[in-house]
């Protein structure tokens, strides 16, 4: 049966596009038929970090608009053969994705795939409640700092309320992801600590994600992280949090400051 | 010959159906009985407004003049009474309700008249998951109690207390509806702002040895006091 999973948030820029695309690829990588839709009309972005941007030719617009058929509008992936993607329109916005016009397209990707990943875009408007709006499953991306939070909280409610499953008296299954956590800044209370967030959010943890420049590279690169570098603790982190998505029980590792030998001799940050 | 229409003549039909009807029966003495259906009526006013009542005299002795003073003194109390039974059918005049004989006995229902429509009590609202950032809680007819957290930019906005088990984060408004004794409780506070019956203090002025600890505040006069619970 097929799993549609919203990547959202509320806030901007916490690494909703770069947890879909990486959640996606380790999903295909274990198997798994994965498409991931970019819900971002306008500013879109999934389509730079899978390295599609050239490859585009219609989107999910044009299927929704019945311009396109969903066939001609999806990506494969070159370097996995399980993971598809139905990238945004950048000339339009989103006052032209309509309701039915993305439940047809969700129900017909439902029946090629066995995940459905929305990238939501920030806020609460259209576009976001249209990602969330019939989804099964929901990774909630949060920065480990106040207004990250606050917002995520808003999002978690929206997820209560705005949501078919939610509308017919069934729960939407959440998860946190926490990303761009630097455990030096939280040990100093620059940042807040795993803890608090979740005593605020008050939902299951899926998994902590560093700070990265490993992430930063991948995206200039056009390829997620757990491709690009598989062994940094970043694409380690996703890999687990995806094993913990697909139900295995995982020991939660607070990714620490790694410094090397000479890094801590030089007296400099490791990255 | 041209058709004439006859009158069409309908012979009178006589049919018979049984109704039920309340029987009272006086006991002597006939006054202290009266004052007793007085109480009666007191408690249930217009009781028998309507309803069909015969009179069962086989338990007192009366005269003809007692009987018309009896019916007399139920009309007075809004009984009308639509037959007798229980007596010599030679006592009854032509003016008095007619004689009844082969009743039936049948189980009544004593049923209280309507009153008029009392709102029940409302119980109090209880939510039992957190209260999310944005979410806007309105109860104006009682209490609400959370089992979890309010989130900072949530409100709850109640005509009683508000009662927290978690951490209050958010705006609580109690005695919306101009109750002053309402109070606010928590677990822990970090409210952005507490307002009892109008009077609203905000964060900033929130003293900082009360932050994180279980807090009541209530209204003291016009001035909104905050205080560690035990």
């Amino acid at each position: 049966m097929a799993k549609v999973l919203v990547v959202t948030s509320g806030k901007g820029g916490v690494g909703k596009t770069t947890s879909t695309a990486a959640i996606g690829a380790a999903l295909a990588q274990s198997g798994q038929r994965v498409v991931v839709v970019d819900f971002d009309v306008g500013l879109r972005n999934l389509d730079l970090v899978m390295g599609a941007e050239r490859r585009v030719v219609f989107d999910l617009i044009n299927v929704v608009q019945g311009v396109a058929k969903l066939s001609q509008a999806l990506i494969r992936d070159k370097r996995s053969e399980n993971l598809w993607l139905l990238p945004a329109s950048q000339t339009r916005d989103k006052d032209a994705l309509t309701e039915e016009g993305v439940a047809r397209v969700i129900v017909e990707l439902k029946k090629s795939f066995d995940w459905v990943i929305c990238d939501s875009p920030a806020g609460i408007e259209r576009g976001a409640t249209l990602a969330m709006r019939f989804a099964d499953e929901a990774v909630i991306v949060t920065n480990p700092e106040v207004s990250s939070v606050r917002d995520s909280d808003r999002i978690i409610g929206m997820l209560d309320s705005k949501t078919v499953r939610a509308e017919r008296g069934e729960r939407v299954e959440k998860h946190i992801l926490i990303s761009r956590y630097d455990a030096g800044r939280a040990a100093r209370g620059e940042m807040l600590g795993i803890e608090d967030v979740l005593e605020i959010l008050a939902t299951p943890l899926l998994g902590i994600i560093p700070e990265s420049q490993d992430i930063l590279r991948a995206s200039n690169v056009g390829c997620p992280v757990i491709m690009n570098s598989p062994g940094s603790a970043a694409a380690r982190a996703y890999m687990d949090a995806t094993r913990r998505l697909l139900g295995e029980t995982v020991p939660m590792t607070v990714p620490t400051e790694r410094k090397g030998l000479i890094n801590k001799l030089l007296g400099r940050r490791a990255a | 010959m041209d058709a004439v229409a006859e009158p069409v003549t309908q012979p009178v039909r006589l049919r018979g159906r049984s109704y039920l009807a309340f029987v009272l029966t006086p006991v002597v003495p006939v006054i202290e009985w009266l004052k007793e259906l007085d109480d009666t009526l007191m408690r249930s006013p217009g009781f028998f407004v309507g309803k069909p009542v015969v009179l069962d005299l086989s338990a007192v002795e009366l005269s003809r003049s007692a009987i018309t003073h009896l019916i007399l003194s139920l009309e007075k109390k809004n009984i009308r009474v639509l037959g007798i039974e229980g007596v010599d059918a030679a006592l009854l005049t032509s003016t008095m309700p007619p004689a009844l004989s082969g009743g039936r006995t049948c189980a009544v229902a004593l049923a209280e008249p309507e009153r008029p429509e009392v709102k029940p009590a409302v119980a109090s609202l209880m939510l039992d998951s957190p209260v999310r950032s944005g979410q806007s809680v309105m109860f104006l007819e009682g209490d609400v109690t959370v089992l979890g957290s309010v989130g900072s930019g949530a409100e709850i906005v109640a005509g009683g207390s508000i009662h927290v088990y978690g951490t209050l984060r958010g705006r609580a408004m109690a005695g919306v509806n101009g109750n002053p004794t309402a109070r606010i409780f928590c677990q822990k506070i970090e409210a952005e702002l507490l307002a009892i019956d109008g009077y609203y203090q905000t964060a900033e002025e929130l003293d900082a040895g009360l932050r994180n600890r279980p807090a009541q505040a209530w209204l003291d006069g016009g001035i909104m006091r905050i205080a560690p619970l035990i």
